[in-house]
């Protein structure tokens, strides 16, 4: 593992939170996820930074996409699962309050582990939060799709078909499209899971590129199983197993300290 | 042993080729049948005049009333299992996308209800007339074939929804969309191909059932002009025809089969043109 390719040179010990609270643009305190007898998330407690990138990492199955769908109250389609706790964005605690929820989720990009273009043209899916959001001004409309689709670097490449269907697009188009068509309702969160792992390694760059320059504007949550991939792109690290945040903190110290040997063998493990 | 294995490769190959041919070949019999029997009867009289008097005993007209009686009955049916089927199936597969167990009783209740004899329904449509005080009407028609015909609306396109991957439905919400708008604006466009097939199963079934109107849409020579006015179909036009010991006669009854199955077929293929392109339209 070549920790040089790490961004960020904190020496802030692992499993300690790094994040000031004043720093941070989401808490989540004391949250716990039922299904059934089946305890997915314990007692999870953390803060993720704003303006950065905060990779989660950890085995298949340890409570990480089920940790994003809490945070964009995606769980809400799932009747099995009962969610307690608390998360603050800002400072509202979105399960606790009568939370406007489709506000909240504009509030909140998903990219998710494969694209799903909406049934409509390029031009459509960009629009369609903007339509949501009750935009009817086609001028700015026009403007918005060019100037999301220019800022995931897919214009060029649509310019001139914006109202071909969406489906048409090559599969790392369409995660681009989705990320645009994310940007355009002005999130502050972007939730990102596993958003390369159906991609090929040019569309992949691409998309980590595209990460580094969006945390000028936005807050990245990425789920990753690849570890260069954290390494390249994380500013905090969250390492999960079995459903619990075992250590925390800037990824150098994580990826080369580890304090404990779950995390240690889940490094040996992913190299 | 991988002779053994090339052997049962091609058999089952040549077995469903065969299977798949034989289901053609029998098709195009059938209608080849129809053809045969039919195709001299069939004359413009048939299709631009109704009834006139004697015709059942081989005397001139034709089922232009029995033509104009099936439209209205199965456009109407079709029309009511549209406002209420759509609605139905994306509740099944939006609202109700927590609760399995639901989705699964509802769905069936609606299976069972498809599977029930259309006949059984013709019977519930007359209970219904009789307690309204009403005569077999073009409305007690039109009810009884939308009953008919709504849970294969439902079921069809519900099949189609219920394919549609989640993730879609989440990047719907996950944009700011509440669930009626990821219902309609997504859903409905995404299973539309889905929605087009349901409308062309219900409407096919709607327009050859003839057991559910036999009871409650009765039969004129006239074509009807309100909808308490009894209605003529074309399957209880062949019906009737074909039970006649005049053999001019019976042969209409195949070319009453004729225009039936021109009819199905010509709104099948509308139905596919315009689908294409409400998705090229509407769709990019």
């Amino acid at each position: 593992m070549e920790l040089t390719e790490t961004k960020t040179n904190n020496k802030v010990p692992a499993s300690k939170h790094i994040v000031s609270e004043a720093s941070s643009i989401l808490r989540v305190k004391d949250l716990n996820v039922f299904a059934g007898a089946h305890h997915i998330l314990k007692n999870v407690e953390l803060e993720i930074p704003r303006n950065k990138i905060t990779v989660l990492i950890g085995p298949s199955g340890c409570g990480k996409t089920t940790l994003l769908k809490c945070i964009n109250k995606l769980t809400d389609l799932y009747k099995e699962l009962k969610v307690s706790g608390s998360i603050f964005i800002d400072k509202d605690d979105i399960l606790n309050t009568d939370t406007n929820i489709p506000a909240l989720r504009q509030k909140m990009g998903l990219l998710s582990q494969r694209p799903y273009p909406l049934p409509v043209s390029i031009y459509k899916n960009v629009a369609y939060g903007l339509k949501l959001k009750g935009v009817r001004d086609k001028k700015l409309i026009d403007f918005s799709v060019e100037k999301h689709l220019r800022e995931v670097g897919l214009w060029e490449e649509v310019k001139n078909r914006l109202n071909s269907p969406a489906t048409r697009l090559s599969i790392g188009q369409q995660q681009r499209l989705c990320l645009a068509r994310g940007l355009a309702v002005k999130p502050s969160i972007i939730l990102a899971d596993e958003p390369t792992s159906s991609l090929d390694p040019i569309s992949s760059k691409i998309i980590e590129n595209l990460f580094k320059d969006l945390t000028k504007h936005y807050t990245i949550i990425l789920v990753t199983h690849v570890l260069r991939q954290a390494i390249r792109l994380a500013d905090h690290v969250i390492f999960m197993n079995d459903g619990e945040i075992i250590e925390q903190g800037s990824p150098e110290i994580l990826f080369k300290s580890p304090e404990t040997e779950q995390l240690r063998a889940y490094l040996v493990d992913g190299n | 042993m991988r002779r053994v294995k090339i052997i049962e490769e091609k058999f089952f190959i040549w077995l469903s080729a065969f299977m798949t041919y034989s289901l053609i070949a029998v098709l195009a019999f059938i209608i080849l049948v129809i053809f045969i029997k039919g195709f001299g009867a069939l004359n413009w009289d048939m299709v631009l005049k109704t009834p006139r008097g004697g015709y059942y005993y081989g005397g001139e007209g034709g089922v232009l009333n029995a033509i104009i009686g099936s439209l209205y009955i199965a456009v109407g049916a079709t029309l009511i299992a549209i406002i209420i089927g759509v609605p139905a199936a994306l509740y099944l597969n939006v609202q109700l996308i927590r609760y399995r167990r639901t989705q699964n009783t509802i769905r069936y209740f609606l299976d069972a209800l498809w599977g029930i004899p259309s006949i059984v329904y013709g019977a519930f449509g007359f209970s219904l007339m009789i307690f309204f005080g009403m005569n077999a009407s073009l409305l007690a028609g039109i009810i009884t074939v939308a009953l008919l015909i709504v849970p294969i609306m439902v079921r069809t396109f519900d099949e189609v929804l219920s394919t549609i991957p989640k993730g879609l439905h989440e990047a719907s919400l996950a944009l700011g969309s509440t669930r009626t708008e990821t219902a309609f604006k997504v859903l409905f466009k995404q299973g539309f191909p889905g929605f087009i097939t349901a409308v062309l199963l219900s409407f096919g079934r709607g327009i050859g059932d003839a057991a559910s109107v036999l009871f409650t849409a009765g039969y004129t020579d006239n074509i009807p002009v309100n909808l308490d006015e009894p209605a003529a179909t074309l399957p209880l036009a062949i019906f009737f025809q074909l039970g006649s010991p005049i053999p001019e006669v019976r042969d209409r009854a195949f070319a009453s089969a004729i225009i039936l199955t021109g009819i199905i077929l010509t709104i099948s293929i509308g139905a596919r043109i315009l689908s294409k392109r409400y998705s090229k339209t509407n769709l990019t």
